[in-house]
This record gives C-alpha cells, sequence and structure tokens, in this order.
C-alpha cells in the first residue's frame, strides 16, 4: 500500500495502477500511522504521571518506628512521659544522657531557660531515640496493606508501625540531620535562597545590557557577529563545564575574593574559595547566555515604529531605551528571567564541582559562608543505600517541585498577563 | 541651540544671498552634540556582551591549562629495582639489582628526593648525572628503591581502556565508552518518539490537544536533572528488573539511565522538531492535498522533508544534550570506570566520573584534580563540535521559501 506508491512519490500514479481500489489502502496506512502518533504522544503524558507517582511513592508511606527505651517506663507516678512538667523531664534527661552530653545542652542554651516543648524534644529524641527500622513505599502499601502489617509485625516486634509522611512542616524547618528522622531542608533551602539571589544580582544586569548592546547598538560588524555566534554556542554547553570553570576561576584563581579575606571577613567555617559567593557566580555565568537569548527576543518584539517616534523628537539612543525600549520589553525580559532562574535552581552538577559541603548543619550567614543547596542536597539523600534517606530524599524532591512549580507559575502569569499588549 | 538653527535656517531662506558666514553657523549648530554619558552608556553596555567572550575564554583558560599540567606532570613509576650499595653524595654509579623495569639512558630516575639522569647503562651498573633538576645529591642507603619518570601520553590517553589515575592508568576509553553508550540509547528513545509527537503536534492535533500536551512537555523539560536521577534509580532500573531479571539488570546500569535521558531531552527534541515543521508553509500541504494524499503521506513525503534540515539540527543538539547530561549518570549508572558494551552493567561516564571525583575533598595539583580537566575538555570539544555541525546544517541546508 504505502509501498507500492512510494516509489515515485504520490504525484505519478502510473495508468494501469487502480487509484479507486488503492485509497481505502492508503487510508488504513494513514489511520494506523496516525495511532501510533498519538500513543507516542500519551507516553509522553504516561512518563510525566509515572513520575510524580513514583516521588509520590517515596514521599509517603509505613515507616517501622522502634524506640530504644519505651516512653511507658519513663513515666514518673503514673503520669505519661508527654504530660510530664518540665522539671521532671530535666531529670529524666539527666539520668539518661552521659554527664558529658548533658554539660554540652547546657552550654549550648541552659536547659532551664527552653521552652517544656524543647526539653520534651530533646528527650525524645536523645532519651526515647525512635529510630525507623523499615519503610514500605505508598502503592505497595495502597494494594497489600495486609501482607505489609504482617510482614512488618514479624520482622520487627515491638516497632510501632504508622503512617508516614516524610514531608511535613518539620521537615521543612529542620537542620540537616544524620539521622534521617531528624533531617530537614532548612540548611538547603536557605543555601538555594542566597545561591540564587547572588545568580540573579550577577547574571540579570549583564544579561540585559548584553541584551540591549546587541539588539540596539551593536553593527553589523566582524566583532558583533562573534560575540553573537559565541552566546548561542555558550548556551549548548553542558553544564558540568561550567562547575569547571567556576571551580578553576572563581574558588582557585579568585579563591581569596570569593572567600572574603580581601575584605577581611573570613568566615571561620569557609573552606577556601567553595563559598556561596563561587556557587552564586557560577551560575550566574551559567544562565547568562539564556538570559540574554531571552532579552534579546523581548527587546525585539518592542515594535520599531516607537523608536522612531522617539527619536524623531529628539532624543538620544539611550533616552530611547530607557524610556521607551525597556519598559516596553520589560514583562518579557522578567518572564526570560525567571525562566532561567528555575535552571539555576534545579541546577546540580556545577555546583557539586565548585565544591558544595556534603554536610553543614549551621544556616548560612552570608555569601563567604560555606553552602548545600536543595538539589544538591536529593543528591546526596539519593545516593545513600538506606531506603529513609530515599524516602527523604523524595520529600525534598516535592519541596523543590514546589518551588519551582511557584516560579514558573509567576512566568505564566506574566506572559500571559502582557502577551495581549496594546501593538499585536 | 535648536532654535536658533530653525531661525538660521529660515533667515538663510529669506536670504539667500546673505553669504557663506550664515550657511556656517547653520552648520555648527545641526552638528552631532557630544554626549559624553551616551558614550560611556555605550561602552559599558559592550562591556556586557564582552562577558560572553571572556567566559568563553575562561573556559578554554581553565581547561586547557589544566590539561596541560595533567600531560606534562611528572609521575614517578616503581622501577622495581634496589640499590645493592649505599652511595654517597658524590659517587657518580649506582649499583642496581636485577629484574624490575628496563632502564635507558636519557631516561630521569628517582632515589629518595633525589633526581638523577641516566648517563650510561651496563647491565646493573648505571652511571648517572647527580643532583639532576635542582636537587641536592644526597647520601642514599643501600635497599632503597628507584623510581622512574613517567608522563601521561596522548597517545595512551586516546587509547588506553583502563582509567586509574592512582595507579597510572590513563586510558579515557571506558568513560567515552560508558557516555557514547548512555547517549546512543537515549537518542535511541528520544529521536522516533520526539520526532513523532512533533508530527503529531504540528500536523494532527486539534488546538485543545496542543493547549494539553505543550504544557506537559515544558513541565517535562523545566523537571531538574537531579529529579530524573532519582526517577531513573528508583523506578526505571526496579522497572527492568522486573522485566528482564534481577541477574541481569545490576542495580547501577547505563541502560535505565540512558532511557531517562532520553525522556529527559524528548521535550527538546519535539519542540525543536515542531518548529522546523511549522515553519514549511501552508501552500506546500494545501498542494499535497489538491494531489489527493492524505494526511499522513503529506506528513512523511512533503512536509518532513521541507523541514529535514531544522529536525537533524534538532537530533544532534540533541546528542549534545545527551553527553553533557551528568545528575542522571551520577545517580543511576554507577560508580567506577568499566570498559563494557553491556548496558545492563554499572559503568561511569565522563561526566559521571567529573562528579564523582570532585564531589570528595579535593585538593589542587593532585592528580584528580588535573585529570577531571582533562576529561572535561574532551567533553567541552565533543559538544562544541556537535552544536557547531547543527548550526552549520541549520545555515546550509534551510529550505527557504519565498
Amino acid at each position: 500500500m504505502a509501498g507500492r506508491n512510494s516509489a515515485h512519490g504520490l504525484l505519478v500514479t502510473s495508468p494501469d495502477e487502480d487509484f479507486a481500489d488503492n485509497l481505502p489502502g492508503r487510508h488504513r496506512t494513514a489511520k494506523a500511522w496516525q495511532i501510533v502518533l498519538q500513543a507516542s504522544t500519551v507516553i509522553g503524558i504516561v512518563v510525566l504521571m509515572a513520575l510524580l507517582l513514583n516521588i509520590m511513592d517515596g514521599a509517603f508511606g509505613y515507616a517501622a518506628v522502634q524506640n530504644k527505651v519505651a516512653p511507658e517506663t519513663l513515666a514518673v507516678d503514673g503520669i505519661a512521659l508527654e504530660d510530664l512538667p518540665k522539671e521532671q523531664l530535666i531529670e529524666i534527661l539527666q539520668a539518661n544522657v552521659s554527664a558529658g552530653l548533658f554539660r554540652r545542652f547546657e552550654s549550648e542554651k541552659p536547659l532551664a531557660e527552653r521552652s517544656r516543648e524543647e526539653v520534651y524534644d530533646l528527650v525524645v529524641e536523645r532519651v526515647v531515640e525512635p529510630e525507623v527500622v523499615g519503610t514500605w513505599p505508598l502503592f505497595e502499601l495502597l494494594l497489600h496493606r495486609a501482607d505489609v502489617l504482617a510482614e512488618a509485625a514479624e520482622a520487627f516486634p515491638g516497632a510501632e508501625v504508622r503512617f508516614t509522611s516524610w514531608i511535613n512542616p518539620q521537615f521543612a524547618v529542620s537542620p540537616q540531620s544524620a539521622n534521617p528522622e531528624q533531617a530537614g531542608v532548612r540548611t538547603a533551602i536557605l543555601g538555594s535562597l542566597w545561591t540564587i539571589a547572588i545568580t540573579i544580582g550577577f547574571a540579570f544586569p549583564l544579561g540585559v545590557g548584553a541584551a540591549i548592546y546587541l539588539e540596539e547598538y551593536a553593527t553589523d560588524n566582524r566583532l558583533n557577529r562573534i560575540i553573537q555566534t559565541n552566546i548561542n554556542n555558550l548556551a549548548g554547553v553542558p553544564s558540568i563545564i561550567y562547575g569547571m570553570l567556576g571551580l578553576a576561576v572563581f574558588v582557585r584563581l579568585l579563591g581569596s575574593l570569593t572567600s572574603g579575606q580581601v575584605f577581611g571577613l573570613v568566615d571561620p567555617t569557609t573552606a577556601n574559595g567553595r563559598t556561596i559567593l563561587s556557587a552564586g557566580l557560577t551560575l550566574g555565568l551559567l544562565i547568562l547566555p539564556l538570559l540574554i537569548i531571552n532579552a534579546q527576543e523581548a527587546i525585539k518584539a518592542v515594535p520599531g515604529s516607537l523608536r522612531q517616534a522617539s527619536f524623531g523628537l529628539g532624543a538620544t539612543r539611550w533616552q530611547t531605551i530607557w524610556h521607551h525600549v525597556l519598559p516596553n520589553a520589560m514583562p518579557g525580559i522578567l518572564t526570560g528571567t525567571i525562566l532561567a532562574m528555575s535552571r539555576a535552581i534545579g541546577e546540580t552538577a556545577p555546583l557539586v564541582v565548585v565544591g558544595a559541603s556534603t554536610f553543614i548543619t549551621v544556616d548560612p550567614s552570608g555569601p563567604f559562608s560555606k553552602f548545600t543547596t536543595l538539589p544538591i542536597q536529593i543528591y546526596q539523600w539519593t545516593a545513600r543505600p538506606q531506603d529513609e534517606f530515599r524516602n527523604i530524599a523524595a520529600a525534598a524532591i516535592l519541596v523543590l517541585l514546589a518551588l519551582l512549580l511557584t516560579l514558573n507559575a509567576t512566568a505564566v502569569l506574566l506572559r500571559n498577563r502582557y502577551s495581549r499588549r496594546r501593538y499585536s | 541651540m535648536q532654535n536658533e538653527a530653525t531661525m538660521a535656517t529660515s533667515k538663510a531662506a529669506l536670504r539667500a544671498d546673505a553669504g557663506a558666514d550664515v550657511r556656517a553657523d547653520v552648520r555648527l549648530a545641526l552638528r552631532k552634540r557630544r554626549r559624553p554619558h551616551e558614550t560611556v552608556i555605550h561602552g559599558l553596555l559592550f562591556l556586557c556582551g564582552a562577558v560572553s567572550i571572556l567566559t568563553t575564554l575562561g573556559i578554554a583558560f581553565g581547561l586547557v591549562q589544566e590539561s596541560l599540567s595533567f600531560f606534562t606532570r611528572e609521575l614517578w613509576e616503581d622501577a622495581n629495582k634496589r640499590l645493592v650499595v649505599e652511595v654517597d653524595a658524590h659517587a657518580g654509579t649506582l649499583q642496581l639489582s636485577s629484574g624490575g623495569l628496563d632502564l635507558e639512558p636519557g631516561a630521569v630516575i628517582r632515589i629518595d628526593d633525589e633526581k638523577m639522569r641516566i648517563v650510561q647503562m651496563e647491565s646493573e651498573v648505571l652511571t648517572v648525572e647527580r643532583g639532576f633538576q635542582g636537587t641536592e645529591a644526597a647520601t642514599h642507603q643501600a635497599g632503597t628503591g628507584l623510581f622512574v619518570s613517567d608522563r601521561v601520553s596522548l597517545i595512551e590517553f586516546f587509547t588506553g581502556t583502563k582509567w586509574n589515575p592512582q595507579i597510572g592508568q590513563f586510558g579515557i576509553w571506558p568513560l567515552v565508552v560508558s557516555t557514547l553508550r548512555t547517549s546512543t540509547i537515549a537518542v535511541l528513545v528520544a529521536m522516533p518518539l520526539g520526532l513523532s509527537v512533533a508530527i503529531y503536534l504540528s500536523e494532527y492535533a486539534s488546538s485543545r490537544a496542543r493547549s494539553i500536551l505543550k504544557p506537559v512537555l515544558e513541565v517535562l523539560s523545566g523537571i531538574p536533572t537531579v529529579v530524573y536521577g532519582y526517577f531513573a534509580l528508583m523506578f526505571m532500573t526496579q522497572l527492568l528488573r522486573s522485566l528482564l531479571g534481577a541477574d541481569t539488570v545490576q542495580i547501577y546500569n547505563t541502560a535505565s539511565a540512558g532511557i531517562v535521558i532520553g525522556i529527559l531531552i524528548l521535550p527538546l527534541v519535539s519542540s525543536m522538531s515542531e518548529d522546523a515543521l511549522s515553519a514549511v508553509p501552508r501552500s506546500l500541504r494545501e498542494g499535497a492535498y489538491a494531489m489527493g494524499a492524505t494526511k499522513w503521506e503529506t506528513a512523511v513525503k512533503v512536509v518532513v522533508p521541507a523541514a529535514l534540515s531544522g529536525i537533524a539540527a534538532a537530533f544532534i543538539v540533541s546528542i549534545s544534550r545527551a553527553i553533557g547530561e551528568t545528575m542522571i549518570v551520577a545517580i543511576a549508572a554507577g560508580a567506577g570506570p568499566n570498559f563494557t558494551l553491556n548496558p545492563f552493567n554499572a559503568a561511569e561516564t565522563m561526566t559521571g566520573h567529573i562528579v564523582r571525583i570532585s564531589g570528595g575533598d579535593l585538593s589542587y595539583d593532585s592528580i584528580d584534580y588535573n585529570s577531571i580537566f582533562a576529561i572535561g575538555l574532551v567533553l567541552f570539544l565533543m559538544t562544541l563540535g556537535l552544536n557547531v555541525v547543527s548550526q552549520r546544517i541549520v545555515r546550509r541546508f534551510r529550505e527557504v521559501y519565498e
């Protein structure tokens, strides 16, 4: 069918070929291929669903929690642990932890000054020591609930099996920890925000400046053509190469600048140039080509008549750009910037190369601090063999996706709001 | 000033014979004024544009410089020979144990911290130039080991099949082969799917279907690669293992990484191809319909050939993207360079290796630090080459209609 008329294309039909007989066959072929095309399109949607479900599967599920010390045994005079007053909780703490550890708690913040909830959390963390001994993902649970419960009861007698949402308010505000039960993404989120702030602060003015130069000033000469080609090529360079650029230039060559030595601001926690500043600048260079190309598109879309009118009234080139071109191109530029920003937030590889910290529990205090970011945290947790860390990796992915979704929704809103503009 | 100029012009028009000095005044008044701050702004904006050039230079400088120190670095290989008799600081000959590596005149050797150059060699007696390259001649005990200077040769780098910098093996092939394998799998997944999606979107889809599909693809392309890495390890690997058996498929394997990279580049292939297909003018399609072609025939025999240059460019760009993809392979493809062709085995790609090595505490000037830049340079040249080729294709083979 398709084979018979493909030799000379469909335009030449030999006189003896029966055209009418052939037609249903050709239509059948067309129909069959249409189904194939639709099927492959559906695959895209299926994959997206699978990805989201897979993350959900990891982020929620059953966890078997085993307490080292049963809370019931800590009850005093028949009052359950959770109802005890602060003074008795402190006594329990003193009786059950080593003297050195107790002194460390006192020196961090005197126990008498802490609130009852803080002391209670400390008792639970250090005395009761709940430990996750086994986890079951969500879908296994939904499909074979009875089996899971039986298996849990058999494998971990004495453990409490309960439904756990690995993503919870506690997860968002706790710092990193070696114990997956207590680990959170607070340091990672703060690190991400600091990094992005520096990235945008660095890349936005440079990118918009370069776009204005290329669209409004540059004449068609060799140098400007090289700059334009170069930007297009940079957009295709793998992100890990930018990481190596950051490592060689920002961390090593400009180490004294990026570690803050030049300003006399050496953060005691800082490891040479592997700081938020280096990370931010590296990501800035990474998104620069993207930002320039987007801003160029936005500036190109401003109608030429606007510029001519401005020139006609005697405005200089810069006055024209500042008062007419930029305000009109701004929504487009901002949309492009937000898209570039969401790319930067999700980047992992260059930051690993630049030297993200593997384990920090203190919040970053400024551009010269050591850093970790949300994607780095996800990578490290995923790379660990224990199931519980995979669970909190899934929870961290949900946090990251929520952040990205917010950003992209903003971009789409901006685009929709300004796309029906005065001159279209 | 401008008012004066206008007045001067009108006066000049009224009294055309007023003479040359009025005309000179007019010329002076209409001359372009100097505006220093406009020039400064122009200069600053040019500098913004020039930053991209600096970035490229920085990449080239960083990669090339560190790669050079990788290839010129002096490595000391244990010759498996020992001093038989103690030598003092002035002795010109060394008595060595037999066996070990063959030494040649001219080679540089090292005993303790002192470097020496071999002048002559007779059986196991070496005549050497002491205190070579500024090192201090010293007394060496009998039984001290001897090391021979060695460098990473380009030939070894590009032909060797073992990569292990710690014991002096520097063949990049295991890494390159793994990269090519994941990329090939990715492309085999992404190209048929991506092109189908593009044809469907541009030729078949109703505007309602498009309004659902386009955002889905945009969401897919906006998901960070580390999330895809999690997906590859937690879903794709499990799927492959349950389909093909846990014996054939290792926990970390290049097949699942490759398939997920294919999913990652799918939106890129489909959106670039769709742009190319949509750029084909409507008249071509209508011409085909008028000749009695079905929709499918129009699509594959008229529209796709007309958009071929754009589609080819999309494919090449996606290959380059697959080669440079890092996090998916770092998470799902496994650690440790492994020279294998089996996609179900663990093997480290170039990008995966760079991430693993630099993830630890990396000290500058170590062989590991230099070696990742050499790998990075190869990676950079590969992707740059592909990108340049795709731009050439678009420029040269673009079919221009009207």
